[in-house]
């Protein structure tokens, strides 16, 4: 019997372990992104990234400023003052300054909604796709992008590509794609602190259930329902 | 109090249900790991229908809503995150729990005399689940609820002469859109979960008229005292609920872990994919079902067209699920636990284990000439599990059953 549980739940952990469901398809590398969503600093600075560089074109229509605000430890006032360019209540949701009409005609489409892009492809994918940029004369904006081919989007992060050293521009990269984990599920800044006293209060609660089929038991290995004969 | 009792007891059987059923009922003394997750099916299917009751307050069964408000549900509706998170580990928690459940059945020879209904009420439960599970997957209007469906669904549509009006019969339209969206929705909170829940009371009923099988196979109403309790049984309450109460709890640590730590768990429980909104105009890469469904699609996509039409594989999904319920007179061994078989079964148990994770893991898998191969002989292999299990149950020496269980 405890050969058989054995061979079943080590069978079980090896499948988790080893298939990888994301894995399909993309056969393009990836760099890994290596971002830590409990870098608040970071965050912050991925914020102010976000909305000078993306939010011209890129709305994050999920999230709302004051909920960024309160997250990221940043007061409304200043919220409101540098980081809000398309919007006046820090109750509004974070949308683009492009007129979507108007972004299909020069752009060939619309710029997606970035709200759950670090879900629906992963921060590798992110991270590599903004450092992924290179010249390419062929393309309507002089570029070419090595994740994502002929992607229609300008090198949007040339300037601090070109002013910044080869590591603070990976950081800054860095700190967006972050911004951008963290956008795309916010409580993923709490639910990790949740989920250890939850599991801590489970794992009391065990020994105390353990203690009390053990006590029941008794009646069962010794007491009135020990097996007649 | 006990006058209140007795006033309850003249309008309804209330004490005698009790007994009937928790205190007086009488239950194999030697159950293992395996028998928990019956009483952990019970707790998903209330965690499922606790968690859906909030989660339908919030969630909009409209095509142009429905993906916006479950992120509504998970950034602004208080503690809705771990609602939807709980719901949504909830439903492949419940197929671990019911892969597991069967599994056990299968160890321990369950569906055997006398308790070959219980095993066809169990399989039936096991459809309505899929069901469930499948219309609930569509609700969040993402990429893969909506391909998923469309894949799924006209798989109907194979069925020569009535495969279209089947399909625009569910579908309420000839694509996948609202009308289809509104109607799973109207099935997944209302209609699906009454049926499983008159099911699994059917299949407690059934369970309780028989008595429960054991690790042993002994039938232990065979032993009784003087006073006609079994003498191998011991009452399900307090002994079995106590029991139960610490497998529940080392259960909700696995599953709080995956809930607060690993929601998605790389992809298996939350695809990738379905963070992008539905979007009829863009295919994706890659249309797969969640894992507990990827078996059966595996057989499907193993055999190939024939006369131009998908019927065949079909109805090889179909076989593959409905032959699970004639597995009672399948078996033609004398005994029933695998403690005692013969060796023949134990061998090929462990090739069909291990034929059902394969399948499994390229059921998730894109298409490629060597899948498609090993999965048509996976397939293969599954079937045989059960066109050529009269004859390896027939064969073989098995051990002596004893007369008691062997753990008193």
């Amino acid at each position: 019997m405890k050969k058989l549980l054995n061979t079943t739940l080590s069978a079980m952990t090896a499948m988790i372990i080893s298939f990888n469901a994301n894995a399909a398809g993309s056969n393009v590398h990836l760099e890994s992104a290596n971002t830590d969503i409990t870098d608040e600093a970071s965050l912050q600075r991925g914020a102010k990234s976000f909305m000078n560089f993306c939010s011209g074109c890129h709305s994050i229509e999920l999230i709302r400023y004051n909920r960024i605000a309160k997250d990221l430890n940043i007061s409304e006032a200043d919220m409101a003052k540098n980081l809000m360019f398309n919007a006046d209540k820090v109750g509004s949701k974070v949308f683009s300054s492009i007129p979507a009409d108007d972004a299909k005609l020069w752009f060939g489409t619309t710029p997606p909604d970035l709200s759950l892009t670090a879900r629906a492809k992963g921060t590798d994918w992110i991270y590599s796709y903004l450092k992924g940029f290179y010249t390419d004369e062929s393309r309507p904006y002089g570029v070419n992008n090595h994740v994502l081919k002929n992607a229609s989007m300008p090198d949007a992060l040339w300037q601090l590509k070109q002013d910044k050293s080869e590591k603070e521009f990976e950081q800054d990269v860095r700190d967006i794609t972050n911004f951008l984990d963290y956008v795309s599920e916010p409580v993923k800044l709490i639910r990790y602190d949740i989920g250890i006293k939850v599991i801590g209060f489970l794992f009391i609660l065990f020994i105390l259930s353990y203690l009390l089929k053990k006590e029941y038991w008794k009646d069962v290995k010794y007491g009135k329902w020990r097996a007649k004969d | 109090m006990d006058n209140n009792k007795n006033w309850i007891d003249q309008r309804f059987p209330l004490t005698k249900v009790w007994n009937e059923h928790l205190a007086e009922y009488y239950t194999p003394r030697n159950f293992n790991f395996w028998y928990f997750f019956g009483s952990l099916a019970i707790l998903m299917l209330v965690i499922q229908i606790l968690t859906g009751v909030f989660l339908t307050m919030h969630y909009k069964p409209d095509a142009a809503l429905a993906f916006a408000s479950v992120e509504y549900i998970m950034r602004d509706v208080d503690w809705g995150w771990l609602i939807r998170y709980i719901h949504s580990t909830g439903a492949s928690a419940f197929f671990v729990v019911i892969y597991l459940h069967m599994y056990r059945g299968l160890l321990y020879g369950s569906y055997k005399a006398p308790r070959e209904l219980i095993w066809i009420l169990g399989m039936v439960l096991y459809i309505a689940l899929m069901a469930e599970a499948f219309m609930g997957y569509v609700l969040p209007w993402g990429q893969m609820s909506y391909w998923g469906a469309k894949v799924i669904i006209n798989l109907f549509g194979s069925f020569p002469v009535v495969g279209d009006i089947i399909v625009e019969f569910i579908l309420g339209d000839y694509a996948v859109g609202d009308p289809t969206l509104n109607r799973f929705f109207s099935l997944h909170v209302i209609a699906l979960p009454l049926i499983l829940v008159i099911l699994v009371f059917l299949h407690i009923v059934a369970l309780h008229t028989v008595g429960s099988n054991n690790p042993d196979g002994v039938e232990i109403k065979k032993n009784k005292d003087k006073n006609g309790i079994p003498k191998d049984g011991i009452p399900f309450h307090p002994y079995y609920s106590v029991k139960d109460i610490m497998g529940v709890v080392v259960f909700l640590m696995i599953f709080s872990s995956i809930v607060f730590f690993a929601p998605a768990l790389n992809g298996y429980f939350l695809e990738a994919p379905n963070f992008v909104e539905a979007n009829p105009l863009k295919t994706p890469d890659h249309i797969a079902p969640l894992w507990y469904l990827t078996p059966f699609y595996s057989v499907l996509r193993a055999i190939p067209p024939m006369f131009g039409s998908q019927l065949p594989g079909v109805l090889a999904m179909f076989a593959a699920l409905l032959i699970l319920i004639a597995l009672p007179w399948l078996d033609r061994s004398k005994v029933k636990s695998i403690r005692y078989r013969s060796w023949p079964y134990k061998v090929a148990l462990t090739i069909f284990v291990i034929t059902f994770i394969v399948l499994g893991w390229l059921g998730m898998q894109a298409v490629t000439p060597l899948y498609s191969l090993m999965a048509q002989i996976f397939t293969a292999l599954y079937f045989a599990f059960f066109i050529l299990m009269p004859w390896f149950t027939s064969i073989g020496k098995t051990k002596p059953v004893p007369e008691r269980t062997t753990e008193h």
